[in-house]
């Protein structure tokens, strides 16, 4: 398993109620059914991942967040997942809304456009950047609203929504991402790990 | 018909009230069984059969000689895994292979026609329910159906809400739409606009509006099916001609196609009980059973739900059974939703569609793994 997951993994408690939303092959929710207790249920768009958590004894509803998420009562789970997904939305607001609305939490993950690799790519290669992380060409990619850790940060404390936990990753390395060392951060981390509420 | 001999039934001796207000008592239920019960009693699936099926879900059919209607899903080492559950099917009442319908005879030894009491899928699930004390199940693995079927376990599991630990309705929707309705009645239309239908009295006249009947099919059968699947089956493909014959005998393949399911169905479908299975679809509402609140059928119920739609069923379209999960995750169930591509309508659910078996089998195998 990825070390995104156990990340998020470790960011909730036992016995919880949590939706994973583009829960994709189900491997972060079968982890936390299993090793946390979690009754946890999975929103997927993809056909064949459906399948592919079906296989694994999983609930999981193929749907797609801009649509599906309102079917879901306020404040119906503990926590809402959403991993490396806001930025490949149509609406990436209306989104995040939805996730606070239905979740009590949030955990929203996302590839960081200002990590150094992906600066340097496009500063001296001059083509658009092609990282582990972000591993499509322009033409086909998914991500339709890239952003960096430090937009997110700005966006969500704009929308008045308060920030638990901002964790940057680099590889296996993980740190705390605050105020003061946000432009550090938001230079040399390629992934970042937010814990909000609303 | 002489189909007695290859049928077991369940003689239900308690009075079940009727949705129209009738009592019936002392009524035959038509089942069928497959697989053992185990000692603990905890691998039981009740399958709910379509509208023209019946309790033979697997098998040969004894009465038919052809292959049950749901041998592709159920059977040993299939989706339903008959070496692993016992499933039970029995034929709805109002229907034509055992169970109480309008082709027996009522008190005074007259055959009902219809005069047989207008039936609701809440009477059938009801009369079903016994099938439960008669095998000594206390709760049930699974319940599933596909189309008619769907709605009854619906119904079931909204009247019997701690009577099954997994619930997977198939194809089907909560409420029959005004074009569900408008087919209905078209088939309904053709029988008794049949000279030989004789006001449903025909096996008195021992006459038989097979005319009437075999339209009815041939109408519904259509909707069963894709516009891309026929196409694609059949196009402006010829029968047995080198070219049109400025004629009305079936010039296309797929107008003798038509012709072959309507003859065929005769042979095995009373055409009253296509007439009151149909009405009972009609009436189908389950909302309205709980105020307009969908939500509030189930919500006594702890039951893990799975439901299947198809891409190109345009009779139970995926909307409709997602409006059932919608309905579901409002009140916060356990609830799983897959919609299969496949391009052959319907009757997807009927046939080899590898994704919709494969989701079914590891649905129910893992769900028993958790038991």
């Amino acid at each position: 398993m990825k070390n995104e997951f156990q990340v998020i993994a470790d960011l909730i408690e036992k016995d919880k109620k949590v939706l994973d939303v583009g829960c994709a092959d189900g491997t972060l929710m079968k982890f936390l059914k299993d090793n946390k207790n979690i009754n946890i249920r999975g929103l997927e768009i993809s056909k064949k991942k459906v399948q592919e958590c079906i296989a694994k004894g999983l609930t999981v509803i193929e749907g797609n967040a801009e649509k599906d998420l309102k079917q879901f009562p306020d404040k119906s789970f503990d926590y809402v997942v959403l991993s490396q997904t806001l930025q490949a939305f149509l609406n990436p607001e209306l989104v995040l809304d939805e996730l606070l609305r239905v979740g009590k939490k949030a955990i929203v993950t996302i590839p960081n456009f200002a990590y150094w690799k992906v600066r340097f790519h496009l500063l001296f290669k001059g083509t658009m950047p092609i990282t582990k992380t972000l591993p499509d060409e322009w033409y086909n990619t998914p991500n339709l609203h890239m952003c960096t850790i430090k937009d997110f940060f700005h966006f969500v404390k704009s929308k008045d929504i308060k920030i638990f936990k901002s964790l940057a990753l680099n590889n296996l390395n993980t740190s705390i991402i605050n105020e003061s060392n946000l432009g550090i951060k938001n230079l040399f981390a390629d992934l970042g790990i937010f814990l909000i509420e609303k | 018909m002489n189909i007695e001999k290859n049928i077991k039934t369940l003689v239900v001796k308690k009075p079940l009230k009727l949705d129209c207000g009738k009592t019936i008592e002392n009524f035959p239920i038509a089942y069928e069984t497959y697989g053992s019960l185990n000692s603990k009693k905890d691998n039981a699936i009740l399958v709910f059969h379509a509208l023209t099926g019946d309790q033979f879900v697997t098998g040969i059919n004894p009465v038919t000689n052809k292959d049950g209607w749901w041998s592709y899903a159920v059977g040993p080492d299939k989706a339903i895994n008959t070496n692993k559950y016992f499933v039970i099917c029995s034929n709805v009442i109002g229907g034509c292979m055992g169970s109480y319908g309008p082709s027996h005879k009522d008190p005074d030894q007259k055959i009902f026609g219809t005069n047989f009491p207008v039936i609701t899928i809440n009477d059938m699930v009801n009369a079903q329910y016994n099938l439960l004390d008669h095998f000594g199940i206390d709760k049930l693995f699974s319940i599933t159906g596909g189309s008619m079927g769907g709605m009854q376990v619906l119904q079931f599991i909204s009247n019997f809400p701690d009577k099954s630990k997994t619930v997977i309705p198939i194809a089907t929707t909560s409420s029959h739409s005004a074009q569900n309705i408008a087919f209905n009645e078209l088939g309904r239309q053709a029988i008794t606009a049949d000279s030989n239908w004789k006001d449903g009295n025909y096996a008195l006249n021992e006459t038989n509006p097979g005319k009437g009947l075999a339209v009815a099919r041939m109408a519904a059968h259509i909707t069963y099916l894709s516009k891309k699947g026929l196409q694609e089956k059949f196009g402006r493909k010829l029968q047995e001609r080198e070219d049109l014959k400025f004629g009305f005998d079936a010039d296309f393949q797929i107008e003798s196609y038509l012709r072959y399911q309507g003859s065929v169905f005769v042979d095995r479908f009373d055409a009253n009980s296509y007439l009151y299975i149909t009405r009972a679809m009609d009436y189908f509402d389950l909302a309205k059973q709980f105020k307009g609140n969908l939500s509030d059928a189930f919500i006594n119920t702890k039951a893990k739900f799975f439901i299947i739609s198809f891409t190109s069923d345009w009779l139970y379209p995926t909307q409709e059974n997602k409006d059932i999960v919608i309905a579901l995750n409002s009140i916060g169930a356990d609830v799983g939703f897959v919609e299969i591509k496949s391009d052959k309508g319907h009757d997807s659910f009927l046939l080899d569609v590898p994704d919709f078996l494969s989701a079914l089998k590891n649905f129910l195998d893992k769900s028993y793994e958790e038991n």
